[in-house]
């Protein structure tokens, strides 16, 4: 008898983790939606007809999660979705701005929290994660805007690469997902250098200092 | 012993015709891949209306095929039998969208396939061994079949692939202007896959890593036009000379 109260105690637990998990699960469906919808507006920037900055393109995100709840438990539900909108909220500000999003913007852009104790919050992780997405995305650009004829872009971007670069080197970075998505980096880099040495070589580059001009 | 010779022979039935769809499919592939190749051609040859009208035969043939497909499918249910000939019918959606490609530069639409599978029955024809019975009465519709939206998707991802080919290919023979058509058109259809994103099926979220890298590809291919257009083989300035003429113009102005 007690021990049918007190697996049918348990059941009641993981019913009611059940519960949360399929809540989480339809916020987060939600937001995989508007964070692809953002993407398809973001993605014209790859077109040689450029991008067109007339869309309020960051919309105010809540989780609206019952917080009293210990939320990292459920973390691996939004992992994917959460890292997604950083690294889109990292692209809008560096498109708007050239410089880098910090975890700061990144988390008003979302209007969620830094810190763990004030609710739900942005892990250290997850930025980073988005940054270096980021980072593949304008390797991309850089190709592209120089096959759209923008040959100035490519040395900007090679330059906050680089910044980038020697940024996460000073980082202890375990053997983790962040590290393999780390490791990714110096292709990105190497692809950016690429561009900048063709548009250098060939006298299509206006830098200081790449004194390689016909 | 009566009931267990039913059971048997509802069985075999069913495998005979799953085994029937398996082989239709097959054959569906196959002409389907031969389409693809032959359409392939249309950067090499300078008739390209010959190939198109070549590809049309060959496609034509396929359609019988699928009629073959909607007939046996008559009166059960499509999902049942779905993944004896999947993987055919991804095959001529990514032909038949790639011969529309080459002749429109456009995206065929899920309709428009649709449309292409009805088949009006001009005179009874013979019915195939083991339909059901209930087929009887059907048989003065018209014969269609309709392409699931998720294989119209996987077969269009297909296409992307061999866009990509088509592309890489007419680099070669000096043609500068497709290039970059096709990487805008790829990346439409790669904006339209990324707003699909993982909503789909498995199937559709693993091409969409392939997609990219095919994206890839030809934007690499457009950099490298654009970068290099100097550096084109002799042989080939005469019919690329205009481009490369405004190529040099626009260098000019900015350094």
């Amino acid at each position: 008898m007690s021990v049918n109260e007190m697996f049918s105690g348990i059941q009641g637990f993981l019913s009611a983790d059940q519960d949360v998990r399929e809540d989480i699960r339809k916020v987060v469906q939600g937001l995989e939606q508007t964070a692809r919808e953002i993407l398809t507006v973001l993605q014209s920037v790859h077109q040689a007809s450029g991008f067109k900055d007339n869309e309020p393109l960051m919309r105010v995100f809540v989780l609206s999660l019952s917080l009293s709840l210990s939320l990292s438990r459920f973390h691996e539900h939004w992992r994917f979705v959460l890292q997604r909108l950083a690294f889109l909220a990292a692209f809008v500000v560096y498109l708007e701005s050239e410089t880098l999003v910090t975890r700061e913007e990144v988390t008003q852009i979302l209007g969620i929290e830094v810190n763990r104790e004030k609710g739900f919050h942005l892990d250290i992780e997850d930025y980073l994660s988005g940054v270096l997405t980021m980072a593949s995305e304008l390797s991309r650009l850089a190709v592209n805007s120089v096959t759209a004829g923008d040959y100035s872009r490519p040395l900007r971007i090679s330059n906050f690469i680089n910044e980038l670069d020697s940024g996460f080197r000073l980082l202890n970075l375990k053997n983790d997902p962040l590290r393999k998505r780390y490791d990714g980096l110096k292709y990105d880099v190497k692809k950016i250098e690429e561009v900048v040495y063709d548009l250098s070589i060939r006298g299509l580059a206006r830098e200081p200092g790449s004194g390689g001009e016909e | 012993m009566s009931k267990k010779e039913a059971f048997q022979q509802e069985l075999d039935t069913k495998h005979d015709k799953y085994e029937r769809l398996v082989k239709l499919s097959r054959d569906i592939t196959i002409e389907s891949k031969r389409t693809i190749f032959l359409l392939h051609r249309v950067t090499s040859v300078p008739d390209v209306e010959e190939v198109l009208a070549e590809s049309e035969d060959k496609l034509d043939g396929v359609k019988l095929k699928i009629k073959l497909i909607a007939l046996e499918l008559i009166g059960e249910d499509l999902y049942q039998y779905h993944r004896a000939f999947t993987p055919g019918i991804q095959e001529y959606v990514e032909a038949v969208s790639f011969q529309h490609f080459i002749k429109e530069r456009s995206l065929i639409s899920l309709e428009q396939i649709n449309k292409d599978l009805i088949f009006i029955e001009d005179k009874k024809n013979e019915e195939p061994e083991g339909l059901s019975s209930d087929s009887q009465d059907e048989k003065d519709k018209p014969v269609c079949f309709q392409v699931t939206p998720t294989d119209y998707l996987l077969g269009v991802a297909d296409l992307t692939g061999e866009l990509m080919r088509l592309c890489i290919s007419s680099v070669g023979n000096g043609d500068i202007d497709t290039p970059f058509e096709l990487s805008q058109f790829l990346r439409q259809v790669y904006d339209g896959f990324s707003y699909i994103g993982n909503t789909g099926p498995y199937e559709v979220s693993k091409k969409l890593y392939t997609l990219k890298q095919s994206l890839g590809k030809v934007e690499d291919a457009c950099y490298a036009l654009k970068v290099r257009g100097s550096e084109i083989p002799k042989h080939m300035l005469a019919d690329v000379f205009s481009t490369r003429a405004a190529l040099v113009e626009s260098d000019e102005g900015i350094s």
